[in-house]
């Protein structure tokens, strides 16, 4: 069944496609390509850190019954755009014995990363930069790198906070990141595939969370918590708890240095949210019901980004939202929810999940009438 | 055995204390916003009465007010805020009498401990609730309280 689809991009994008191939002998035309898409995605970043970073003002102060920002421009919309620039144009203090060159190189590990992550996701419909047939193992490797940024960060600081908070980080990230990879795993046992741009396609009329029921439902739960604690942010923020460590591995840091791990951290809450949506919620496919071409004609009527921004940003005020419920944990209870729940929680369910998609017990194999992917 | 029952039952005790928590979040979400936005609001503000911003000596419609110069509230002043300056008159009885000639205050040394107020025998000055005294001159800060042409009030028969 094919709906109309009138705000998508996809037209757009193969009418530049056509243009620069006609125009341009092939090897010119794929790097302008190349280039106009890693600009097109250097500037959603920054405008995505942006957005969230007056997000997570505005929820903030909403949680502590304040009203946040809400001076510079209509209920202090540019506020982030000024906190921009004034975060560019501030000097970079050079630090007397530390490590030059790792303490420089540290802030690009950390961007660099996050910048690949944000890459292999999809946004919309055909708007995904680089899609692997083993999308998730990629998402997972490449994020897993920034740890190195942040333990380059705190060993070439020279300053015992930065040591404390970049050594709990490294212990923090190499358990959950356990975690999530298992969780994912976990659906790529229902969906049989690691390609994200077919893991959305066949979520079209079940989404994943749906389709495994009990299995999935925990391991959406431990992904959105073992995610949350990948990316340093309270309750998990012992890396840079302000409280004991000033600011953790990027005490020394100053200026964009500092701006870099400042951006990575939100563009990491977002890429923990956008993967969560891709692998569980439907990534960028409308909600839609077998049958009814009607009700799927509206849906399709939203247009794809639509769909998965709103999804993203669900679970980016779900993160705030506990953020702001629960007392930072103490690095032995940190370890132990990893190592004593999470982990044989998740081991668990990967053996329940194989069992329920043996038997057939997922919604699509139990009424594939009604959520079967085929007609 | 029941160490296992424990582990599970503890993964749900933890699970709904959490949720709990949660819910007192999202409760807190939508309560209303306690941030006074202040010079929008300047019409509806409301100052308690014992803010002490201004150090005032009330005229009745007379202009009298009820400072008899004793300068108890210069030599209790802790910083020397005060100054109160008196003048000696001879009345038409021909007795002699100190009155107020300027009572002096200086907005900007004061540390509006209150013991002026406190300590004048005749409740003459007190403290009003008008905050915004932010001149660009500091000798726009030295207040003259007595209004000019003022005298004492006499006192009741």
């Amino acid at each position: 069944m094919n709906y109309n689809q009138p705000l998508e991009l996809t037209g757009l994008l193969s009418h530049l496609d056509i243009f620069f191939r006609n125009n341009l002998p092939p090897f010119w035309a794929s790097l302008v390509e190349s280039i106009l898409v890693l600009i097109t995605i250097l500037a959603a970043y920054a405008v995505i850190a942006l957005i969230l970073i007056y997000a997570e003002r505005k929820i903030t102060a909403f949680f502590q019954a304040r009203l946040g920002p809400n001076r510079l421009g209509k209920y202090g919309s540019i506020q982030s755009i000024a906190d921009m620039i004034k975060i560019l144009i501030k000097e970079i203090i050079h630090i007397n014995r530390v490590d030059r060159f790792l303490f420089y190189a540290a802030p690009f590990f950390v961007i660099c990363s996050s910048v690949m992550a944000f890459g292999a996701i999809p946004f919309g419909k055909g708007l995904q930069a680089v899609d692997f047939n083993m999308g998730i193992v990629y998402l997972l490797t490449v994020s897993s790198l920034g740890v190195i940024g942040v333990l380059l960060a705190g060993w070439s600081s020279n300053n015992k906070y930065s040591m404390i908070g970049a050594m709990r980080s490294g212990a923090q990230f190499i358990s959950y990141e356990l975690s999530a990879a298992f969780a994912l795993m976990t659906v790529v046992v229902m969906t049989g595939t690691m390609q994200l741009s077919e893991i959305v396609e066949n979520q079209r009329y079940a989404w994943n969370i749906f389709n495994g029921h009990l299995p999935a439902i925990v391991a959406f739960v431990i992904y959105l918590i073992s995610g949350h604690a990948e990316t340093n942010r309270a309750p998990f923020d012992l890396p840079e708890a302000e409280g004991e460590l000033t600011a953790g591995y990027h005490t020394e840091y100053s200026g964009m240095q500092f701006g870099f791990y400042y951006l990575a951290e939100y563009l990491n809450m977002f890429i923990i949210a956008a993967v969560a949506t891709t692998v569980f919620l439907g990534g960028w496919m409308p909600f839609q019901l077998k049958g009814m071409d009607t009700f799927n004609q509206i849906m399709w009527y939203i247009p794809s980004y639509v769909w998965f921004i709103g999804k993203t940003a669900m679970l980016v005020f779900i993160s705030l939202w506990v953020r702001w419920s629960f007392p930072r944990l103490r690095i032995d209870l940190l370890l132990n929810l990893e190592w004593k729940y999470l982990l044989p929680i998740n081991l668990v369910n990967i053996i329940a999940m194989v069992v329920t998609v043996l038997a057939g017990w997922t919604l699509t194999g139990l009424f594939p009438n009604i959520f079967g992917i085929t007609p | 055995m029941q160490s296992f029952t424990k582990y599970i039952s503890g993964i749900f005790t933890a699970l709904k204390s959490l949720l709990k928590g949660m819910g007192v979040t999202w409760k807190e979400f939508w309560t209303k916003k306690v941030t006074m936005e202040y010079p929008e609001n300047r019409q509806t503000l409301v100052i308690s009465d014992r803010w002490r911003a201004e150090l005032i000596m009330p005229h009745d419609e007379n202009n009298e007010h009820a400072c008899t110069a004793c300068g108890i509230c210069m030599m209790n002043c802790p910083n020397g805020t005060i100054r109160v300056i008196s003048v000696s008159i001879e009345t038409e009885k021909g007795k002699k009498k100190k009155i107020l000639d300027k009572h002096i205050w200086d907005y900007g040394s004061c540390t509006y401990c209150n013991l002026c107020v406190i300590t004048c025998p005749s409740d003459a000055i007190v403290f009003n609730n008008d905050f915004e005294g932010a001149v660009f001159d500091r000798n726009k800060l030295v207040h003259q309280l007595n209004k000019p042409g003022s005298k004492l009030r006499d006192k009741k028969k």
